[in-house]
């Protein structure tokens, strides 16, 4: 228990960030920090994560997650509590496309939180991990990003910032000791996709999708999609040509 | 609206699902839905968590731990964490679960709610044996915390309640010590009832865990191994971990069926009966062998399937276990997981808890609709005669007659029923 891990998790209490804790957790004890908007939520998941791991350490830092300043003040406070060597940024939200495309506030709060906030804690964790030269930095994008479509393109033009930017980090961090880890989770079952659920649509499982992302993430893949079988999916939505891709219906 | 089944798959009707992500969601939700009713991992196989054309609440949001004393044992929880995660967490340190039925994939809101049971009833009793707080939350936002020593009527009443006195929240449950995730195991054959009861009631002194499989198609007078576990002290490092089977689609007909029936039983007797008798077994493959196959609840078909568990009163349990498998034999129908166990002379706290003293036998039974139905129906009538009950967790079929003679306290459990919670059993067996 000499060399703890140092991990910080920010939107800590999304059903995904909470399972990749737990993953990380049951495998071995770390110090882990966690980062959110909801201070219950955040007490209730440190709770649960020191029951599990006696040996780790876990705190909560509350913020707001849509104030620059703040989210610098978090990510300094983080940094000096010791080296981190894994951030992971998955907090998001499943927009409601229709709603967005009739209330441009709903609109540019979606955009703001699935795009514009993790950018800004990314950018503020590459700029402490960059002058350490040391960690893994993991921001949970979306297949969403991958090619706009009709029924959700507010949500996933958001995303899709979310993969360019992390593609301009891994080209940054090339050749350095800080890794950059892009995760495209598919249709996931967790509270964010329960309207998609309730309508009946086919969800993998959280604890799968988390298990493939602490492993891509010690492995430092530096795109993970998963289920893995998304990256198939993904390059063929991609290369359809819009003749083909505008008929249907998706 | 989403379709939905119970375990064993018998309908597929459209609910409206409520997800929530903590305790509180459900809180606010719960309100605003009236007539739903708690729905966990859906391993219940008849209608009890289901609720057709209105809410299920989902609890598998409620999933985290809160707090685990490890010199104690005692572990507080919220209602959605399966028996699964706590003895992934709690086996390594020592602690198991005191009881757990044949599926660890089940919630502690569920086990409470059926007041399940398992292998070692006639030691440690049931799930509620073990469980020392119960926080209760009512459809009008009243919670209510219950133990057998705060509020006892309302723990009585929680117990076995199958969902009806309001959504569980959180628990307390006592774990019991183990030196290790190992079993020391027998399988004894035995050919008839005479030589079971005996081996029963031999083994209970000595062995923890006792339960039999006993061969349907055998007919009168069947033959069936009878299995027997005490925890072991052995420290030996946990097997590799086997790989899962998974049955990914459902066949157009059952696989259990007439003409499959006899040689798979036949198999199963002849292969088990020749392995050495004693052995050291880990937890999971001892307790929870289904929980290897996913879905293997689809084997039965696109119909589905019927479970029926009884319990007899000892006195006449002989002849009244030998009746039943008379008239299976004798309707050609059969089952593949019929498993035979006597209970602990002890009697349950909850007030809809299924186990009392006595022997039960546990049944499936693909759905062939009316003929199916009809051996239902002459079983139950054996059962009534016998003064017998019918286990809820696995009912789909009972008429509201036999429940209220099997479960005498039915009346009482009203008092603390939640006006805002309904399911399709309470309206089948309750009236609303």
């Amino acid at each position: 228990m000499i060399n703890k891990k140092k991990i910080v998790i920010v939107g800590a209490t999304s059903a995904i960030a909470t399972h990749c804790a737990r993953k990380w957790l049951s495998d071995d004890a770390a110090d882990m920090i966690l980062i959110g908007r909801d201070y219950e939520r955040l007490h209730r998941l440190k709770q649960d994560l020191s029951t599990r791991s006696p040996m780790s350490e876990i705190q909560i830092l509350q913020t707001d997650l849509n104030d620059p300043t703040k989210i610098n003040e978090v990510v300094v406070k983080t940094a000096k509590l010791g080296p981190i060597d894994i951030v992971l940024i998955a907090h998001g939200s499943l927009s409601d496309q229709q709603l967005c495309q009739v209330d441009l506030i709903s609109c540019a709060r979606e955009l703001q939180i699935n795009a514009i906030s993790p950018v800004i804690f990314a950018e503020a964790f590459a700029k402490v991990m960059g002058e350490i030269n040391h960690g893994t930095l993991a921001i949970i994008s979306s297949v969403a990003g991958d090619r706009g479509r009709k029924s959700n393109y507010v949500y996933g033009a958001a995303k899709g910032l979310v993969t360019r930017y992390a593609q301009g980090l891994q080209h940054r961090f090339a050749n350095t000791n800080v890794k950059i880890v892009l995760i495209k989770p598919g249709p996931t079952d967790t509270p964010m996709t329960s309207a998609l659920k309730a309508q009946g649509a086919k969800l993998a499982a959280v604890e799968d999708v988390a298990t493939r992302i602490v492993q891509g993430i010690e492995k430092d893949t530096s795109t993970i999609y998963t289920p893995a079988k998304w990256q198939i999916i993904m390059m063929i939505i991609r290369h359809l040509p819009g003749f083909i891709f505008n008929k249907m219906n998706i | 609206m989403t379709p939905i089944s119970s375990w064993g798959r018998l309908s597929n009707n459209p609910h409206k699902l409520e997800i929530f992500k903590d305790p509180k969601s459900l809180q606010t939700s719960i309100a605003s839905s009236p007539n739903g009713i708690a729905f966990g991992n859906g391993r219940s196989y008849g209608d009890v968590c289901l609720n057709s054309g209105s809410s299920l609440w989902l609890t598998q949001g409620l999933n985290c731990f809160i707090s685990f004393d490890r010199l104690s044992g005692l572990l507080k929880c919220e209602s959605g964490v399966l028996l699964k995660d706590i003895q992934d967490i709690t086996v390594p340190e020592g602690w198991m679960l005191p009881v757990s039925p044949g599926t660890q994939l089940i919630t502690v809101g569920g086990a409470i709610a059926n007041d399940i049971h398992g292998k070692n009833h006639h030691v440690k009793g049931s799930f509620g044996d073990h469980v020392t707080l119960i926080k209760l939350l009512r459809t009008n936002g009243e919670e209510i915390e219950c133990g057998p020593n705060l509020h006892p009527e309302w723990f009585a009443a929680t117990l076995g309640g199958i969902g009806l006195t309001g959504v569980i929240l959180e628990a307390v449950i006592q774990l019991r010590r183990v030196n290790g995730p190992w079993l020391e195991s027998e399988t004894i054959p035995y050919s008839n009832l005479e030589d079971f009861f005996e081996l029963a009631d031999s083994s209970e002194k000595k062995w923890e865990h006792t339960v039999s499989w006993v061969d349907c198609a055998a007919g009168h007078g069947s033959r069936g191994l009878f299995m027997r576990g005490n925890h072991s002290n052995n420290q030996a490092e946990p097997p590799t971990q086997k790989k899962k089977i998974n049955i990914s689609i459902t066949p157009p007909i059952s696989l259990i069926n007439k003409l499959s029936l006899s040689p798979f039983n036949n198999a199963y007797f002849r292969l088990n009966k020749n392995k050495s008798l004693s052995r050291q077994i880990h937890y999971k493959s001892f307790f929870y062998p289904l929980d290897n196959i996913n879905n293997w609840n689809r084997m039965y078909g696109p119909k589905g399937f019927y479970q029926h568990q009884c319990v007899i009163p000892r006195e006449v349990g002989k002849d009244v276990i030998n009746e039943m498998l008379s008239q299976i034999a004798l309707a050609g129908e059969g089952s593949f997981l019929a498993v035979l166990k006597t209970f602990g002379n002890r009697k349950s706290v909850g007030m809809l808890s299924f186990p009392k003293p006595g022997v039960t036998l546990a049944l499936d039974f693909p759905n062939n609709g009316a003929k199916t139905l009809k051996l239902l129906e002459r079983l139950d009538a054996i059962v009534a005669q016998a003064f017998g009950r019918i286990y809820l967790a696995k009912d789909a079929h009972m008429s509201r007659s036999l429940f209220e003679r099997g479960y005498p306290m039915h009346q009482e459990f009203l008092k603390y029923r939640d006006p805002g919670i309904s399911s399709e059993m309470s309206r089948r067996l309750l009236g609303n």
